[in-house]
């Protein structure tokens, strides 16, 4: 049976692993072929490299690191951050990314993904799906709509709409990021990866919200999430993944050990 | 020396390294005269469309350059769509494909489960064969695929993975094998698997 996954992102800028605080202030934790040989042997199932370097100038140095990765890297990695074009998904993949996520872009321009998928084949085109929560007069969520642009622009598209448009495109699998739960240690949007893992037949990564064992083992029991991104839970030393899989383990959770 | 076929939609980088890492020679092989009598072992990576890249091996002339080093003798190994290339025919594209083990390869049904199968599943060996060497049986390995290899054959399956229904995980016949899952990307026991091929 099909296990669910462990999977650490890694923040990059220019070729350095880094950590924000309150997305901003970005200190260097290390180098991201290191970091993920490191949580690779803690039994990490998978990484995603979130590429914040905004400057195009740095293109040659954002290949350099991902080759390093993959050469020292025997488990799946995807990068995301920054990709507009086929060609972007062609140098990525070529330098040893599994899978490359797209965010903005496909909003931008749906058919990027067609275009990818028949290329590359859906497996390595992951979306990236920033939600935000529409409440009513009583404070209940109606619905969620989704983000570009890092969270900071609002599209007005429904995100099951465009889950389900962007999966029958060609995304392959879908990281759901809930911008109001990332940071704040208080669990991840369990209704909103529940919904999405109804409404849409490729994998589903809960990502944001993270914070102690429990909310891992609901979003994979309740939310039906098959894999949870964990960050700052490992970067600080909190836990490790081994143990993060230990409990899971306890809790009946099937996860590779 | 290993002979990797590249064919411009794969990722054959991580393979590349992994065997590189393990210590065997390796060289690039885009176009027919690119063999030289020092290839003594393929491996067709992939991840990618089955048409696309039986186009590209039509076009190059590597679809007859496989299939005549197979004839003459020298094992292949198919990774992932490598794998699935092996077969007849693909529905990805509803593709002739190189046809050195006799079946077809379709899509998982996407009532039965997710598609596409993404993540870590265990495969169980069904044959004994030196590609499991020292990989306890049932052991994960990462999978990412929408099609999948339907041999016509059952001698033909050597390992198979449940995904709502078992299917053909690893397949052989004589010197052609092939892998559904990336061993190049599943830590140790993939890295055993390539190195019992290599060996």
């Amino acid at each position: 049976m099909l296990r669910k996954r462990i999977v650490p992102a890694i923040d990059v800028l220019n070729d350095k692993a880094v950590k924000y605080v309150q997305f901003r202030n970005p200190t260097i934790i290390g180098d991201p072929a290191e970091l993920g040989r490191k949580y690779t042997e803690d039994g990490a199932d998978e990484l995603i490299y979130l590429d914040t370097t905004a400057s195009l100038k740095n293109q040659d140095l954002k290949l350099e690191w991902i080759q390093k990765v993959a050469e020292q890297v025997y488990i799946p990695f995807s990068v995301i951050g920054g990709v507009r074009t086929i060609d972007d998904f062609k140098r990525l993949l070529r330098a040893g990314a599994d899978k490359v996520g797209v965010n903005s872009a496909a909003v931008k321009r749906p058919e990027l993904l067609r275009e990818a998928a028949e290329i590359y084949g859906k497996q390595c085109v992951v979306l990236g799906l920033d939600a935000m929560p529409i409440y009513n007069e009583d404070e209940e969520i109606i619905r969620w709509e989704v983000y570009t642009h890092s969270g900071h622009e609002k599209t007005g598209m429904d995100i099951v709409e465009w889950a389900q448009q962007a999966t029958e495109l060609g995304a392959g699998e879908i990281i759901c990021t809930s911008i109001h739960k990332d940071g704040m240690k208080n669990g991840y949007d369990i209704e909103l990866i529940k919904l999405l893992s109804e409404k849409v037949n490729v994998p589903i990564i809960a990502s944001g919200g993270a914070g102690k064992l429990e909310h891992i083992e609901e979003v994979f029991a309740e939310g039906h999430a098959d894999a949870a991104l964990v960050a700052s839970m490992i970067h600080y030393g909190d836990y490790t993944i081994t143990e993060i899989k230990s409990y899971l383990q306890e809790k009946n959770i099937n996860v590779r050990i | 020396m290993i002979g990797i076929i590249d064919y411009g939609a794969g990722n054959l980088h991580s393979v590349l390294k992994a065997i590189d890492r393990l210590d065997y020679q390796t060289k690039l092989i885009t176009k027919p005269s690119d063999h030289d009598e020092t290839i003594t072992k393929l491996i067709l990576p992939g991840v990618g469309n089955a048409k696309v890249a039986m186009n590209v091996l039509n076009e190059t002339g590597l679809a007859n350059y496989i299939k005549e080093a197979v004839a003459s003798g020298t094992p292949l190994l198919g990774i992932c769509l490598g794998m699935q290339l092996l077969l007849e025919t693909s529905e990805e594209g509803n593709v002739e494909c190189l046809g050195l083990i006799k079946g077809s390869v379709p899509e998982f049904k996407e009532t039965v489960e997710k598609v596409p199968h993404m993540g870590w599943n265990q495969v169980k060996d069904v044959q004994n064969h030196f590609l499991f060497n020292q990989i306890p049986q049932h052991s994960d390995f990462y999978f990412v695929h929408s099609f999948y290899a339907n041999p016509t054959e059952q001698k033909d399956v050597l390992g198979v993975t449940d995904y709502g229904y078992d299917f053909a995980s690893v397949i052989g016949n004589e010197q052609v094998m092939g892998v559904q899952f990336h061993p190049e990307k599943s830590g140790k026991y993939g890295i055993q698997l390539l190195d019992n091929y290599c060996k």
